[in-house]
């Protein structure tokens, strides 16, 4: 097999900070690669060179077998690219914004104004598609952005954090385009800060922090390494959750978490659902009231905070042209973050 | 498609997008058209009385070449501010993935620089007529002289836009273009006659490009008189040729480093 994305060695600086620090990755053809990191890691440093947008310092790197830095213009003919920000124009329509890519790809006049309305319709702005940018919604503009990278049917694709910013609903939307399209065979790599994103949607996940890799694998073998199942509960007295602690630390084969704040506990376990059986047995024996409990396979989240020792966390401060960053993490895993904190202290 | 097509191709398509701007945000038009009109107004009134460019040639005659000449270079700084505001927007990440011209960018731009320069002279024109200027000299004179000041004003859009790349943000743009252009405006035989700068300025002013551009469009406008001596030399002698040598090499020369610019500011 021919890998259509191939990267070895990239480095880049800036000033004093190292944004690349070495990194290597490949896809395959019609393969989704997640690019998975926090802020500052390296993801759109990584997308902008692969993207010819930007040189490396160090490394080189192939797509669809042309050099990214010598044969640019050539890889710009193969590649869409979706950046972190909308690359769009604010005082153009949608169409204007669409028809103007098509025709820099030489699509010819009426073909261009085709591919343009083609692509509104199916990106659901065609009732906007006349109306000048500004007055998108930023789901809209990156919805428009996506079309806009689409206008050529690219065989390899470049999508920089393509839901930040979106609402649930959008954001399934977009998966739903996304995985449409690697179904028809388009080679993606994908960056995100969304774990689920990446469970979804990738193949094969790198986890960068700080411009390196520290892990590689599909979700799966990611959610191998840190370990089997776990048990989570929530007890509905909170004079209960000392009793219910010592009575879960029998099943327990690791550190125990505790929520004060929302009666949760939580622990990893191994032996399934019948060690998740014996646990509520051992609280009904104890008449211990359990509003919820089940057994959980890892996630992401998890890898995440075992990897890189901290969680993904949102940005302090909004980033422009985006709105509301949406939560990043979801509320439990924040809460065990919490209670790590608390024990720590 | 040999590389000096795909870039008009390119070239035009941005063009394009950049007069559309045009249409969505007419304040900035209005400007554009607002300031020759003052400029024609001020310099014709305030100045009128006390400057006499002698032979019997009126001072709004005498004037509005040079006006011309001041507002077609002042519109390079445009250019400036369009490609500095350009390299701000996301939309240049999207131009920079895509395989098109690399000079695309800075031909549209120049391009469509060229319709606010037409415009604002059409402008003028009409003003100085209002204020009795006439055209003495054959139509075919006058257009070739309008041709002058638009292609200098072109050229200019070629320096403007190479510093536009150059600076952090547009806001600089305005005044470093009034660094550079209110000096060489008028440091020239724009708005004063040519005899009546120090000895020490003289060579300057007559080799400066906007005294020779001014000059031509005189002439050709017929808003001389013989009874003014010209200088004898070899600029002033032949501003016609002499302004279209400006306009050669100044695009020789930043046309190639405006391109280099955006190749290396856009990778950054
Ligand atoms: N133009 C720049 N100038 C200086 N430093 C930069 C520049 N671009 C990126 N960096 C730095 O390089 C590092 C990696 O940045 P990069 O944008 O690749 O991160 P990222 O993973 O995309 O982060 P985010 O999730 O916030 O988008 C960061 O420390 C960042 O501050
Ligand atoms: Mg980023």
């Amino acid at each position: 097999m021919s890998a259509v994305i191939r990267a070895s060695g990239l480095v880049k600086h800036y000033g004093e900070v190292r944004a690349l620090d070495g990194l290597d990755l490949s896809v395959e053809r019609g393969q989704v690669l997640g690019l998975l990191g926090p802020n500052g890691a390296g993801k759109t440093t990584s997308v902008r060179i692969l993207a010819t947008l930007l040189d490396a310092d160090a490394g080189d790197a192939e797509v669809a077998g042309y050099d990214v830095r010598t044969q640019t213009d050539e890889v710009r003919r193969v590649i869409g690219l979706s950046g972190q920000y909308a690359a769009v124009d604010e005082h153009l329509t949608g169409f204007e914004n669409l028809d103007m890519v098509g025709r820099l790809y030489r699509l010819g006049r009426a073909r261009a104004r085709v591919r343009a309305r083609e692509l509104l319709e199916r990106f659901d702005l065609a009732a906007a598609g006349d109306r000048p940018v500004k007055t998108y919604s930023g789901g809209m503009r990156r919805r428009l952005d996506l079309a806009g990278s689409l206008v050529a049917d690219p065989q390899v694709l470049f999508l920089d954090e393509p839901t930040t910013g979106l609402d649930p609903r959008s954001r399934t939307g977009m998966w739903e385009v996304i995985r449409e399209l690697v179904d028809r065979g388009t080679t993606l790599l994908l960056t995100t800060q969304y774990l689920e994103e990446a469970d979804r949607l990738a193949d094969e996940i790198i986890v960068i922090d700080h411009g390196r890799e520290i892990a590689r694998g599909s979700a799966d073998q990611l959610k191998a390494q840190v370990g089997g199942e776990r048990v989570e509960l929530v007890v509905a007295q909170r004079t209960d959750l000392l009793t219910a602690r010592s009575l879960l630390a029998e099943f327990a084969v690791g550190e125990i978490t505790v929520d004060e704040h929302g009666n949760g506990l939580g622990a990893p376990v191994a032996g399934g659902a019948g060690v998740l059986m014996q646990v509520l047995r051992r609280l009904d024996d104890a008449d211990i009231e359990v509003l919820d409990i089940a057994l959980r396979r890892p996630t992401l989240d998890d890898v995440f905070l075992a990897l890189t020792g901290h969680v993904a966390e949102p940005d302090a401060a909004p980033r422009k042209g985006e709105g509301d960053e949406g939560d990043r993490l979801r509320p439990d895993l924040a809460a065990v973050a919490v209670a790590h904190e608390e024990e720590l202290a | 498609m040999t590389t000096l097509s795909i870039a008009v191709a390119d070239g035009a398509v941005v063009a394009k997008r950049n007069l559309i701007k045009i249409k969505r945000v007419p304040d900035v038009l209005v400007w554009v058209l607002m300031s020759p009109i003052m400029f024609v107004l001020l310099f014709a009134y305030v100045f009128g009385g006390a400057i006499d460019p002698g032979g019997g040639v009126n001072y709004r005659e005498f004037l509005m070449a040079g006006i011309f000449a001041q507002t077609a270079i002042f519109g390079a700084t445009f250019t400036g501010a369009g490609m500095a505001e350009d390299m701000q927007k996301g939309i240049i990440d999207r131009f920079r993935s895509l395989p098109m011209s690399r000079s695309a960018v800075l031909v549209g731009r120049t391009a469509s620089d060229i319709v606010y320069n037409v415009l604002s002279l059409a402008i003028m024109s009409l003003t100085g007529l209002l204020i009795g200027w006439r055209i003495r000299g054959s139509l075919g004179d006058a257009l070739l002289a309008f041709l002058l000041l638009v292609l200098l004003g072109y050229a200019f859009s070629w320096v403007l836009g190479y510093v536009g790349l150059l600076v952090p943000s547009p806001e600089v743009i305005n005044n470093a273009s009034f660094m550079v252009i209110m000096p060489l405006t008028f440091v020239s035989n724009a708005f004063v006659p040519l005899e009546s700068f120090p000895a020490a300025l003289r060579p300057f002013v007559e080799w400066n490009p906007v005294s020779a551009v001014t000059q031509a469009a005189r002439d050709l406008f017929g808003n001389t008189s013989p009874a003014i001596p010209v200088p004898d030399v070899w600029s002033m002698r032949n501003p016609i040729l002499y302004t279209l040598i400006w306009i050669v090499a100044i695009i020789a020369v930043f046309l190639p480093l405006a391109v280099a610019q955006y190749q290396r500011t856009a990778s950054r």
